[in-house]
């Protein structure tokens, strides 16, 4: 059975709508670690050796997050820069990571159309997440695909809720017995999963 | 105008006190001295607006010793005798006994009887809790090992009051089996041991009825919820006391201070304390200037060598007897010294007991003004030695011990950074210094904390960072950065002032204690103050909020949002103290002082601010977007 690991990153949750509401639900799947960041790490002194254990004791690791800038709230950042240290998740002998899984739970503003070669922002989710791609290519892990919300700046809450269940699903499923994390890698959302024959069931 | 009433009396009596204190305390002289020397002016001797007749004087000395002894009692927690068990009983007890013993065998020596000698042994043994602990307090000495250990010893000398008392009668009684001359005017007509008993008894009804009867008492008056009937009834329990006392022919002043006592066990007691505080100091004012008025100089210059020798020596003996006591309760010679230096006086208690005797016609009525002459002489010379310890051998030591320090390693003592003062706030600073690899040259004027670290191999100099020899020997003028943070704001303000003409060169780190410290060290130019509380309390107040449900990093911003406005409010609030160029202000401007920074803190909610991590206007904007296309 694949652990999953969610570090999650919001600096005002009090004022989100979209992450305090998948935060919440998640929190209901049992055997789902979830690490705040922000109330955790307030002064983003972040302890390295708490947070190696814990990717050390998981198999899949999320990093959820608002989709800030084309990228992800500054502890995030600071979170990769101590933690992922060279000779424990890469270089020659830092194997410590070696064949786990790595994506994003993300919500974005834009419309999926907006993050289109011709759209709004000129180019897709996948090209902007590509240095999270890349540091789980160095820290030899599998990047999966990362769930992602979009045009959440115009949704309504009743989408925010259908987005919540879905996301519910995703990771129930993730932590069925028999579920083959592999199958992840070649999607291009995490939601995707739902629609995908239950092969693996 | 009747020269005696009252009014007139209190008058002149607060006259000298607002003339006299202020310039004694601008000549330096401190504020004991200041009452003293008004009580020498005013009294018979110079002007003699007061007490033509010596009795009216000891009334009114009377008064304000009740009164003192009333709110020592007390702060005589039990609690704090127990801690200061060791150094009570052992430091207080040795220097009651041995300087009794010491006195009475001189007295013996010269020729008076033995029950006379041991009386003015015990009596000549005490020293002046108000003067000693008021100077004490003014020099800021009372944290110093000196300090504790005369703190110990004056409250091991009040305790020593009540047996001694229970003892003079018996001294009296046998007197008067040996010369019959004074059997027929035995009090009471009681026999020695008799007036034991009653003593002894009185004290027992005072003890139980504290116990069992004021409690209840009290809370009838605090149900009543009038605030000055607690006063009325402090008051009333002294007095009431007191007239006991009267009654079996004990001072009254060790009746209040029994009576203290006795409500430093009750849960009202700092109510209590807090009703009487203001009057304290006054009081013991008045004492003090009814101490100058007693002072009889007619007798003095009728027999100036003897008297001016019998306080000498009699100081002396004191002054080595404690001496040799602190050397053996391992105080440093500074210290000792300060210590001695002290505790060599004759206390208020002398006078109370001397009346006692003189009652009891134990002393003859001549040694007896000859010897209230020389209590209060060494009284008044008290406050006089502890500027002379200040002003000619602290400094003595202070530089002496610098220069063997820097004798000993000239070469490496060149630390950017100085730490003046290295309590509890220095302290904390030095170690995080410390444990970063800088190292510090440390000021602190606590011996024994000196020796402490010393042994932990902290280079720590002794003494005052407010001189200017001081801060040179400990390398200010190749020093980068002086903190300072010593307990004393007057003693900040000193450094700050002397570090400013002569090293303008270093940074000056300092911690104040209030805003009104705060104030004038704005006033100052000093640009990095740090408010010893501020940042504890804004912690705690993070922590409330993150149980109250909100997220760490929100509360941890709202408190740095805080501290910035508050920082910028105080600022704003200084600049327009400048305009008054004065300090004092009224209670009113404190409290709308308090409402601005009250109210500035509504302006904005601290707990909005991080607008880009919601960006509510882009919501709308696309919403808008979406309106228009539909």
């Amino acid at each position: 059975m694949a652990r999953v690991l969610i570090n999650f990153a919001h600096p005002a949750l009090e004022k989100s709508r979209v992450h305090a509401q998948l935060l919440r639900a998640i929190k209901t799947i049992p055997g789902i670690t979830i690490n705040d960041l922000y109330e955790q790490y307030p002064d983003l002194d972040i302890n390295i050796a708490r947070e190696q254990t814990l990717l050390e004791q998981h198999d899949i690791i999320f990093m959820q997050h608002p989709f800030y800038w084309y990228s992800a709230p500054a502890i995030v950042k600071q979170w990769i820069d101590l933690v992922l240290e060279h000779g424990w998740a890469y270089g020659h002998t830092g194997k410590a990571l070696q064949g786990k899984y790595f994506s994003n739970i993300i919500s974005a503003g834009g419309a999926e159309n907006a993050y289109q070669p011709d759209g709004h922002h000129g180019h897709t989710i996948h090209d902007f997440l590509l240095p999270f791609i890349q540091t789980a290519k160095l820290c030899n892990m599998h990047y999966a695909a990362p769930y992602v919300i979009y045009g959440v700046h115009r949704e309504d809450i009743s989408d925010i809720k259908e987005e919540t269940q879905k996301l519910v699903q995703v990771l129930e499923r993730l932590r069925r017995p028999e579920f083959d994390p592999g199958v992840i890698t070649g999607l291009s959302n995490l939601s995707q999963l739902l629609q995908l024959p239950a092969q693996t069931q | 105008m009747d020269q005696h009433s009252l009014l007139f009396q209190a008058m002149v009596y607060l006259a000298a006190a607002i003339v006299f204190v202020p310039l004694a305390k601008k000549l330096g002289l401190g504020a004991v001295l200041g009452y003293l020397l008004a009580g020498v002016i005013i009294g018979p001797s110079v002007l003699g607006f007061i007490g033509t007749e010596g009795e009216d004087i000891m009334h009114f000395a009377e008064f304000g010793v009740v009164m003192m002894l009333f709110l020592i009692g007390m702060e005589l927690e039990p609690a704090l005798l127990w801690r200061l068990r060791a150094s009570i009983l052992g430091l207080g007890g040795l220097q009651v006994v041995i300087s009794a013993a010491a006195i009475a065998g001189i007295a013996l020596l010269l020729g008076q009887p033995v029950n006379n000698s041991l009386a003015l042994g015990m009596i000549l043994s005490l020293s002046s809790t108000a003067i000693v602990l008021q100077t004490l307090n003014e020099k800021g000495w009372m944290g110093t090992a000196a300090g504790q250990s005369a703190f110990s010893v004056l409250l091991f000398q009040d305790i020593a009051v009540i047996p001694m008392l229970a003892i003079f009668p018996l001294l009296a009684g046998s007197v008067a089996t040996e010369s019959t001359s004074h059997s027929s005017s035995l009090r009471d007509n009681l026999p020695g041991w008799g007036q034991t008993l009653v003593v002894l008894g009185a004290v027992a009804i005072i003890i139980i009825a504290g116990r069992y009867l004021v409690r209840p008492i009290m809370r009838v008056i605090a149900r009543t919820r009038v605030r000055e009937l607690f006063t009325a009834t402090a008051l009333l329990m002294v007095v009431a006391i007191a007239v006991l006392m009267n009654l079996v022919g004990l001072s009254s002043a060790l009746g209040a201070f029994l009576g203290g006592v006795v409500l430093a066990n009750s849960e009202y007691r700092h109510e209590l304390e807090s009703d009487i505080e203001p009057f304290k100091g006054l009081l013991l004012g008045l004492f003090f200037i009814a101490v100058g008025a007693s002072i009889d100089f007619k007798l003095i210059l009728e027999q100036p060598w003897l008297i001016m020798g019998l306080v000498v020596g009699i100081m002396t003996v004191k002054g080595i007897v404690l001496f040799a006591l602190g050397k053996i309760f391992k105080l440093n010679i500074d210290q000792n010294l300060l210590f001695a230096f002290a505790l060599a006086d004759i206390g208020e208690f002398a006078f109370v007991l001397l009346s006692f005797t003189s009652q009891t016609r134990l002393l003859s009525s001549e040694m007896t003004a000859m010897m209230t002459a020389v209590v209060a002489i060494s009284m008044a010379l008290t406050p006089l030695i502890m500027l002379l310890y200040e002003k000619v051998i602290q400094p003595h030591f202070t530089r002496s011990e610098v220069k063997a320090e820097r004798e000993a390693d000239e070469i490496t003592e060149k630390h950017p950074v100085i730490i003046a003062g290295f309590g509890r706030f220095g302290s904390m600073t030095g170690r995080f210094l410390r444990a970063n690899g800088i190292n510090a040259t440390i000021l602190d004027l606590d011996s024994d904390r000196v020796d402490a670290l010393h042994n932990l191999g902290i280079k720590v100099y002794y003494g005052d960072a407010s001189r200017y020899d001081l801060l040179a020997a400990a390398g200010a003028a190749d020093a980068k950065i002086l903190i300072i943070a010593t307990d004393h704001p007057e003693q900040t303000l000193e450094i700050v002032k002397m570090a400013q003409r002569y090293f303008p060169h270093l940074q000056l780190l300092v911690r104040a204690e209030n805003n009104e410290d705060t104030f004038e060290l704005m006033d100052l130019g000093v640009l990095h103050i740090y408010r010893e509380t501020i940042d504890t309390s804004l912690r705690v107040g993070v922590d409330a909020l993150r149980m109250l449900g909100n997220r760490a990093y929100k509360s941890e911003r709202a408190a740095r949002t805080f501290f910035r406005q508050d920082e910028r409010t105080l600022k704003g609030l200084s600049a327009l103290r400048d305009d008054k160029k004065q300090y004092i202000i009224s209670m009113k401007e404190r409290i709308e002082e308090m409402e601005k920074l009250i109210s500035s803190d509504r302006v904005k909610t601290w707990l909005d601010e991080g607008q880009g991590w919601d960006p509510e206007s882009l919501r709308d904007e696309i919403r808008g977007e979406k309106r228009e296309i539909e």
